[in-house]
């Protein structure tokens, strides 16, 4: 509650907007005790007083009743009228949107068609036909308000509970044995009072308007009776005359109308959990570069250098070091594996290459990436666009997720390549159709003109590939290009990796936690632990003997196919939080061979040949490691 | 030994495209009628790609589906209801993506109290005592009892999901993909602490699951699905070690491996069939190497192909 009130104290306009609400509310709060005219008492040989007269501040209407008197009292009416009337819309469409969201199929057809009829009437004739059916009057005009409002809030709850009712957790409750009752009071309510409460932030300043309105036609609050809609109504004839009369009511409409919507806006958007979580700022187009110590030279290993790469994430003031330090170099034509668990940065690594980490929070504060002796880390925007997929192309996990759903393949593919130079529509579609034989996907000639949803995870992942060809580069990055896909596709995918590499001399970087897979494919392979790598070298050599408790233990806890029925040698704990890095080695908690100094000072990675471990008792023997 | 879960024919068919009035337009199947026995405090692993029928076997067996045709016996008795609490004190199913089966608005405690209260209707200090057990069983300490599902871990959440379907005391659990959601040194401790479950309480586990390799080290038997039937079912460490149907040895074959080199072995695309215009016979037909005139119009039934192996296949591999 705290961190939604700061939050939404952030948004300068919703504050602003709250304190005038405020204001206006605790005002009509306090009308009764206030020393005020009477509203209701005429007298007309005082009428149209002009505003700042000596008895009437904001000066007298038609009948020579006081404004400033009737402007309270009609703002009281006003405030309780719409916030009734949103209260009522809100519980009654809330309750609607949860039952025909939660059981769905007849239930959900017959209900949401008679709230589409609703909808289908303009909503003044809707409210007109409901006030001329009761008659006019106050209540009889709330009444209406919420009835036309009821729609709003039964098809967007709807939405909502769909959602929720086919959450796992909802399946659960039903195995715990609650009724369908209790399900939607204690499973399905709680998790939609936040958009009930946005819906109705957002929607009570149209509900005062539209009481105004009723009012204002004479429908709503009766003689004498003052509420701003029908001070407006009233003083329509006089407004050329006596503009201030209808001046008065119509600034107090605006004032509170505005007050509630960029309320409105604030709660929404402070309550909205991808707006909390900074999703839908727009990150940089680069990640922002802040590096403090001297840039390492170029060393000119590889096609591809890494140095020392640092990149943190920034939020609030806690600082996560995601990559802390990590140096590779991968050849041409060469496979670089990177082995890690999830948070242990291999991702972030990855995407720091190209500058694609989010920033905000993202930040590389350290070391360089040379990409044939060219840093990246820091370059311009321009130069790293031209190189983005011409360079250094991406495979991402999710083709799904990668791939627009709204156009064709083919399209996508051909704007991968004008992205980079100007291709005719015949030599596009050519190319296209080349690129998806490639990645060996039969008929390719048809299946250009496919819409990813129409393809296979396979089939998708092979687009996703073919798309990171388009351009001719000469290092592709795959993040756990094969996570998604059956087996039987993954092999599939991983021959036609392979086969690229050799024919085209592709350097691949290849992110995965799968051991089988790096095996397979990898000539070289990282293995990442909390932000560094913890050991490094020929694949053969490490998967035979690592030397690295960690790399060992990660290998032993990982069933191998063809073992039968065993017991797997677990690792207790968890890996350390990347803000809070424990001094010296950060498996120190977790290994079973930690010494007294594993827990101090920088562990640098010892190289010895190609091997490189960062580990102060690294396992020796090769049997050692069998066990 | 005894049984503990009994399928006889059990189906699902799922109706596509409503029309507005008169009879949906088309039918999948998604299960074929399938007939299975799991034995009291075995493990049976369901294997197969996406898109075979798992979570769909899964989801019935729990009474979240209720199944087209079909019986499931429990310890010998029928339940023929689709009502998830007559099935919950009998039948439990662990969920495989722990924080999202947990109501992030609920405390542990809450969400631990429910199955005790409403399929148990145990009074309040009982429940209390019988969650602190519970908790001890799955090395979860008490103090989590009052936090909520976001503070969790995955690993974390998993357990407490196990510790709830322990809550309704239920003897056989459905475990669907308990561990894919999770890291490989964590999956290895909640599989473990599974194992120890089983042992501890007497249970009866379907282990489903995509990963041959985990599903070959917790199972004793293991059906292979592919396209809503059965193809092989047969002990654990003959399935994939001497597969008899062609479809298992394309799995075992494809399953990346340390110290074997990198093959595809179907190099061109293949796709599962239309599931809405299913071929004749034989599903795995079209990419069989071994296929033959008969597979394309007959469909192959399971029978006895070894001593405990049974495989639906005219054809099979150990002949």
């Amino acid at each position: 509650m705290t961190g939604f009130l700061t939050l939404l104290a952030r948004n300068r306009l919703a504050l602003a907007g709250g304190i005038v609400l405020l204001l206006v509310g605790l005002l009509a709060l306090v009308t009764p005790l206030l020393p005020l005219a009477d509203p209701d008492v005429t007298n007309t040989s005082n009428r149209f007083r002009p505003i700042f007269s000596p008895d009437a501040l904001l000066g007298t209407d038609h009948l020579g009743r006081d404004l400033l008197s009737r402007l309270m009292w009609g703002t009281r009416l006003s405030l309780a009228v719409g916030f009734a009337a949103a209260i009522v819309a809100a519980t009654l469409g809330a309750a609607i949107g949860i039952i025909a969201g939660y059981y769905g199929g007849r239930t959900d057809n017959v209900i949401m068609r008679g709230v589409d009829m609703l909808m289908a009437f303009p909503y003044i004739l809707l409210a007109l036909a409901i006030v001329a059916a009761l008659g006019p009057g106050l209540l009889n005009a709330l009444i209406a308000v919420a009835a036309v409002n009821v729609p709003f809030f039964a098809r967007n709850i709807r939405g909502i509970t769909v959602g929720i009712a086919h959450k796992e957790f909802v399946d659960a409750a039903r195995l715990a044995g609650l009724s369908n009752t209790r399900i939607i009071l204690s499973e399905i309510l709680p998790n939609v009072v936040p958009v009930i409460v946005i819906a109705m932030s957002t929607t009570i300043g149209w509900m005062i308007l539209e009481t105004a309105g009723l009012s204002f036609l004479g429908l709503g609050s009766q003689p004498p009776q003052a509420d701003l809609g029908s001070m407006l109504g009233e003083a329509r004839s006089a407004l050329i005359t006596n503009p201030h009369t209808s001046i008065v009511p119509g600034m107090m409409i605006l004032i509170i109308v505005m007050a509630i919507n960029l309320l409105g806006d604030g709660v929404r958007d402070a309550l909205d959990p991808r707006l909390k979580s900074g999703a839908l700022s727009r990150p940089m187009a680069a990640t922002r570069v802040d590096r403090k110590a001297p840039v390492p030279a170029p060393t000119g290993a590889g096609l591809l250098d890494v140095q020392s790469l640092e990149t943190q994430f920034h939020v609030k003031d806690r600082v996560y070091r995601a990559v802390g330090g990590v140096d590779l170099h991968v050849e041409k034509g060469e496979c670089l594996g990177i082995i890690g668990e999830s948070g242990s940065g291999k991702s972030v690594t990855a995407l720091s290459v190209m500058g694609l980490v989010a920033s905000p929070p993202g930040v590389v504060t350290g070391g360089a990436v040379y990409y044939d002796g060219e840093d990246l880390i820091g370059a311009p925007y321009r130069r790293l666009r031209e190189m983005r997929g011409r360079n250094v192309a991406y495979i991402f996990q999710d083709p799904l997720a990668t791939l627009h759903p709204l156009y064709r393949v083919g399209d996508q593919l051909i704007e991968a390549i004008r992205a980079h130079r100007p291709i005719g529509k015949a030599e596009g579609r050519a190319k296209a159709v080349d690129l998806l034989r490639a990645v060996r996907i039969p008929n390719a000639e048809t299946r250009i003109s496919d819409y990813p949803h129409e393809m296979s995870g396979g089939m998708r992942q092979r687009v996703g590939i073919a798309m990171a060809l388009a351009n001719d580069p000469d290092i592709i990055i795959a993040d756990e290009p094969t996570t998604a896909l059956d087996v039987t596709v993954q092999a599939q995918v991983l021959t036609i990796l392979d086969d690229l590499r050799r024919s085209r001399g592709l350097a691949i970087v290849f992110i995965t936690h799968d051991f089988g897979v790096v095996a397979q494919l990898c000539d070289r392979v990282a293995v990442m632990y909390a932000g560094r790598i913890v050991e490094e070298g020929r694949t053969a050599e490490i998967l035979d003997a690592p030397r690295h408790p960690y790399t060992a233990r990660l290998m032993a806890c990982v069933p191998e196919l063809g073992g039968g029925k065993r017991r797997l040698e677990a690792i207790a704990g968890l890996p350390p939080a990347v803000n809070k890095l424990p001094p010296g080695c950060a498996f120190a908690e977790r290994c079973t061979r930690v010494q007294e100094d594993c827990r101090q000072g920088h562990i640098p990675l010892a190289r010895a040949g190609g091997h490189g471990v960062r580990c102060l008792h690294p396992i020796d023997d090769s049997r050692e490691a069998a066990q | 030994m005894t049984q503990a879960l009994k399928l006889t024919d059990l189906s699902k068919t799922f109706p596509v495209g409503r029309r507005l009035f008169g009879g949906p337009k088309g039918s999948v199947k998604a299960v074929h009628p399938l007939s299975l026995t799991v034995h009291q405090g075995e493990t049976l692993g369901i294997v197969g790609e996406s898109g075979c029928g798992k979570s769909t076997l899964a989801r019935m067996l729990v009474g979240l589906l209720e199944p087209t045709t079909g019986q499931i016996e429990i310890e010998g008795a029928a339940l023929d209801t689709a009502d998830p609490a007559a099935f919950g004190k009998r039948i439990q199913y662990v969920f495989q993506d722990p924080i999202s089966s947990l109501n992030p608005r609920k405390t542990i405690r809450q969400i631990m109290e429910a199955p005790l209260k409403r399929l148990h209707g145990m009074p309040a200090a009982e429940r209390r005592a019988r969650i602190s057990e519970i908790f001890d069983s799955v090395n979860l300490r008490e103090e989590f009892l009052d936090r909520y599902p976001h503070e969790f871990s995955g690993g974390q959440a998993q357990r407490i999901g196990i510790a709830r379907a322990l809550a309704a005391q239920a003897r056989i659990l459905i475990l669907d993909e308990p561990v894919s959601a999770l890291d490989v040194s964590v999956q290895a401790q909640v599989l473990n602490l599974l194992a120890d479950l089983r042992r501890d309480f007497d249970l009866t586990y379907l282990f489903i699951s995509h990963d041959l390799a985990v599903v070959e080290a917790v199972s004793d038997r293991i059906a292979v699905l592919y396209f809503g039937a059965v193809v092989e079912i047969g002990p654990a460490e003959e399935v994939f070690a001497n597969p008899s149907h062609p479809y298992t040895r394309l799995l075992a074959d494809s399953a990346p491996v340390v110290g074997r080199p990198l093959s595809a072995p179907e190099a061109e695309g293949t796709e599962l069939p239309d599931p809405l215009n299913p071929p004749p016979g034989c599903a795995f037909a079209a990419r069989c190497p071994r296929a033959t005139e008969r597979c394309r119009t007959e469909t192959p039934r399971l029978s006895p192909v070894g001593p405990r192996t049974e495989a639906a296949c005219f054809h099979p591999l150990s002949e």
